[in-house]
């Protein structure tokens, strides 16, 4: 017997056959299918246990609930909360893109000390004994009133916290940067006294008289807005927007009425006198007026007869009558102010304005109409004990009466007119107009303290960085506002164990002040934030961390408020915006980009369409017949007095003829590559116009140039 | 003829004689290669049946040992630790803190594998690494809720018997895909006698075919 090759092909076809008839190429078929499904590269969820905990956003002024799930104590998703008074299960986009916060590139991981032109890392207990040994020194000085605070609002307990500081420490000069909830305050303590502020019943109004309020672009409380809208159609309700630009929510109203920029005050009150002359007024309302009612309505039949309101507005004669008309007529009208977002500059004879409408036709405190709410104080804060340097130094002037004013005065002193500012959760390097000067007024303040989560262009300024919790690494209380009907306080709680080394804004001013002699440690006597929040909040404790959330008022107010229309008897002259180019630029507020007061999540940028952001340009949009041949997606540099930048050109038949719309939001320059050298910052191009009167930096716009680059 | 033809000619009769030849050898050669190839078969045949799934499969032993049978006579159901959560997700192998609902740093019981759980994870307060028999793929949805409180069935018609065994058999993990062979099933071939043999695609497919007439789209289960 000889083995030979017929032997090995018996052999090896035999194997074949055998393995064939086995399980082997079945199981292998199988199995080999599977395992090209698993790449170690493939991103899979990891699994775990599932849990939902609820807490509150506080990125914007919004206040909504929000559930956070989790996956075996990570977070994975923030959704809109259930049942929640504000936003019931509501979300916004960046809400549900909040968890990038956590991982941003740009977050402060440890105390930082600028050392020259670069930060260096140090302990807490460095930072909080340099930071307290700085304010000794001005206190020994004699000048606690060079101490200066910026901080986002001036309510909740951190907020709180800080202007106890202020206080105790013997400084006048705490302030806020703008917001809606500021300018609801300054409108209803011009016309209705003092600690009161608005609210816009909006979800029961059946006509709204919008003068710009992005009522979908992230007006007031945004998904509150929302959801109001989402229900006009089924309630009847009609919604007019008046603004230059068709905006969505300009799109989604039942009319838009182009208005030209700025002249929005002329209209409200053009209209005013169209309900005076036709006696379309409520007279039980008129009837509360103070402060020369008989003289405001002479001037408005004398200033505003309809062919002028119409020249000055550019509006046709029949819409605005049309309009006031309907107005008037409506059972629970509403007019609403405060344009885009509403946290940008405004004119207080504009607001008051356009709030007059809602007292004329007697829609104060009547639903589906305009609440005077007073300012609730729901914290309790003990009474502050004051050494004489800090009596004397709170009873000395304010350095300005608003922030812009603050570093204009900084600026124009030769002195440092601020030693130390602290800046908290705000970005005026960033988001305050003619950003140029305010960096220029940070050079000036010697010792800046910041306590920011991210190292954003503020920051960058400071000489001490305090990293602080994201929203969802802390307890904290959040009060509602942003023109809602109802009053709502909130319960942020710690969804997650803060991922870097970073502190609760309370617990800093706790040891800052500890650290401090005297009376200002005696002022902070709570070991924790924590148990200082539970002392604070007293009676309502219990119900706010047990729900989660305490409502402090939803029914309509009663009784009528005083109506004090003084302000516009002695109404000043319309705003006019700065320069001398052909076009007016304006800001465009958009519902993808945030506030100021934090940067734009990397999913949030990832929304934006061409026609906003293309590429790493800033797309402006401009009406065709201004255009001066121009086409879409030229690159042009555009000039205003106070900055140029390169942008791109987007034609838009629904912007005015003569208006540059640039949107707000873009133009971050920090370390963040997803989010910043993206667009053009418009702070950079657009300089403050000071209101005579109101003091408040009402620039609508900037005369602007554009020429091919 | 040509001398081409005679060449040809000659050459076929070499070739034919050649052939006559070797049928002798070439019977052998036959019987030979048969042999073998049975032999290769056989072999073949017996090591993709028996010896594969020993070289697919690698062992691996529970962290220790746990009583099924105890549990559930002392909690009564399987639901008191593979329970539904509220809002419909199943909770799958209880966390540790499920277990110190009755089990604290004392040892409830004399076993050597009570004291491996009192020392290494309760005391520690340290989560148990159990390897999971029925994990299914990842970003397959599987609900539990859907299946056993909203059309009744019971746990044993997909995991069998599990609750009335007093030992954890070892975990056999499959060297290619990573998954337990409870998956696949402990039959090679895939033939399963039972129910909760195999926790194929298929498998499911079989079942809602049957209880439902369709076996389901693809959206259903994977997302």
């Amino acid at each position: 017997m000889k083995v030979d090759r017929r032997s090995f092909l018996g052999l090896g076809l035999g194997a074949v056959a055998g393995f064939s008839v086995s399980p082997v190429l079945l199981k292998l078929t199988d199995d080999s299918s599977i395992w090209t499904q698993n790449w170690p590269w493939t991103p899979v969820p990891v699994d775990g246990e599932v849990i939902y905990e609820n807490s509150v956003c506080s990125l914007c002024p919004g206040s909504c609930g929000i559930s956070v799930r989790k996956i075996d104590d990570r977070p994975v998703k923030i959704e809109g909360l259930d049942e929640y008074p504000i936003n019931d299960g509501g979300a916004c986009l960046h809400g549900i893109s909040g968890l990038q916060y956590l991982y941003d590139p740009a977050r402060v991981k440890v105390p930082l000390k600028k050392n020259g032109d670069k930060f260096e890392e140090i302990s807490w207990d460095e930072a909080v004994s340099l930071v307290s040994g700085k304010l000794a020194d001005i206190r020994t000085a004699g000048t606690p009133e060079k101490l200066a605070c910026i901080a986002d609002k001036d309510q909740g307990s951190v907020s709180g916290l800080l202007q106890r500081l202020l206080k105790t420490f013997g400084s006048p000069n705490f302030y806020t940067m703008p917001t809606l909830e500021s300018f609801l305050e300054l409108t209803a303590s011009s016309l209705h006294g003092k600690g009161t502020t608005l609210g816009f019943d909006l979800e029961n109004s059946d006509f709204v008289l919008s003068f710009g309020a992005g009522i979908i672009e992230g007006w007031g409380s945004p998904v509150a807005c929302f959801k109001a809208n989402a229900s006009r159609k089924e309630r009847g309700a009609k919604l007019y927007q008046i603004e230059p630009r068709l905006s969505n929510t300009a799109a989604n109203a039942d009319k838009w009425i182009p208005i030209k920029p700025g002249t929005e005050a002329d209209l409200a009150l053009g209209m005013c006198a169209i309900i005076l002359k036709n006696n379309l007024f409520n007279t039980a309302a008129a009837a509360g007026f103070k402060g020369g009612f008989n003289k405001l309505s002479a001037m408005l039949q004398n200033d505003y007869p309809l062919s002028k309101t119409s020249e000055i507005t550019g509006i046709k004669e029949s819409d605005i009558e049309e309009c006031a008309t309907l107005f008037a007529k409506a059972k629970m009208p509403v007019a609403v102010f405060g344009k885009g977002r509403g946290d940008g500059s405004q004119s207080l004879k504009e607001l008051i304005a356009v709030h007059t409408l809602n007292c004329l036709v007697g829609s104060i405190n009547k639903k589906g109409g305009a609440f005077v709410l007073p300012v609730k104080k729901y914290l309790e804060f003990p009474e502050e004990s004051m050494d004489a340097v800090a009596n004397e130094g709170v009873a000395k002037p304010r350095l300005g009466r608003y922030v812009h004013d603050l570093f204009e005065n900084i600026n124009a002193s030769s002195q440092p007119a601020v030693e130390v500012l602290f800046v908290y959760h705000s970005n005026p390097c960033y988001g305050l107009h003619d950003t140029k000067t305010i960096k220029q007024a940070f050079g000036k303040i010697p010792f800046v303290v910041s306590f920011s989560s991210f190292l954003d262009e503020t920051a960058k300024e400071a000489d001490i960085i305090l990293p602080v919790h994201t929203f969802i690494e802390r307890l904290e209380d959040v009060p509602s506002g942003a023109g809602l009907a109802k009053k709502v306080v909130g319960l942020s709680k710690p969804v997650v164990k803060p991922v870097f080394n970073t502190k609760h804004p309370g617990d800093i001013l706790l040891l800052i002040a500890k650290a401090m002699d005297g009376t200002i440690a005696q002022n902070f006597e709570w070991e924790t934030y924590d148990q200082c929040l539970e002392a604070l909040a007293g009676s309502i404790w219990a119900d706010l961390s047990e729900n989660g959330h305490v409502i402090l008022s939803e029914n309509i107010p009663e009784g009528s408020p005083v109506m004090d229309i003084s302000f516009l008897s002695g109404a000043s002259a319309s705003v006019q915006p700065n320069g001398d180019g052909d076009l007016l630029l304006i800001p465009i507020d958009n519902m993808r980009l945030p506030g100021a007061a934090q940067a734009a999540a990397p999913f949030a940028i990832k929304t934006l369409s061409d026609e906003v952001l293309k590429g790493r340009d800033t797309v402006v949009e401009i009406n065709p017949k201004t255009a001066q041949g121009l086409k879409n997606y030229d690159l042009v540099t555009l000039t205003t007095p106070v900055g140029t930048a390169k942008v791109m050109i987007h034609l838009n038949e629904g912007i005015m003829p003569g208006v540059v719309g640039m949107v707000k939001g873009l133009g971050h320059t920090f370390d963040n590559k997803y989010v910043s050298n993206k667009g053009v910052n418009i702070n950079d191009l657009i300089g403050p116009v000071i209101e005579s009167g109101s003091g408040l930096d009402a620039a609508f716009g900037i005369k602007a140039k554009i020429s091919k680059a | 003829m040509s001398k081409k033809e005679n060449k040809n000619e000659s050459g076929s009769a070499e070739s034919a004689g050649e052939c006559t030849a070797g049928d002798t050898k070439d019977d052998k050669g036959l019987g030979l290669g048969v042999i073998f190839f049975i032999l290769a078969f056989v072999i073949c045949f017996l090591s993709g049946t028996l010896l594969f799934p020993k070289l697919l499969y690698s062992k691996k032993e529970q962290p220790f040992n746990f009583n099924h049978e105890l549990h559930v006579g002392e909690t009564g159901d399987c639901e008191s630790c593979h329970a539904i959560r509220e809002d419909g997700s199943f909770n799958g192998i209880p966390k540790l803190a499920k277990c110190q609902e009755c089990h604290t740093e004392t040892p409830l019981g004399e076993t050597e594998d009570e004291a491996v759980f009192t020392e290494m994870y309760v005391a520690k307060e340290k989560e148990v690494p159990w390897y999971v028999y029925s994990r299914q793929p990842d970003c397959v949805f599987f609900s539990h809720a859907a299946h056993t409180k909203t059309e009744g069935m019971d746990c044993v018609t997909c995991h069998g018997p599990i609750g009335t065994s007093t030992n954890l058999k070892p975990y056999e993990e499959n060297r290619i895909t990573g998954y337990s062979r409870e998956i696949w099933g402990q039959n090679i071939w895939g033939i399963k006698k039972h129910s909760w043999d195999r926790m194929k695609m298929d498998d499911c497919a079989e079942c809602h075919k049957k209880e439902t007439g369709h076996q389901g789209y693809c959206f259903q289960c994977h997302k």
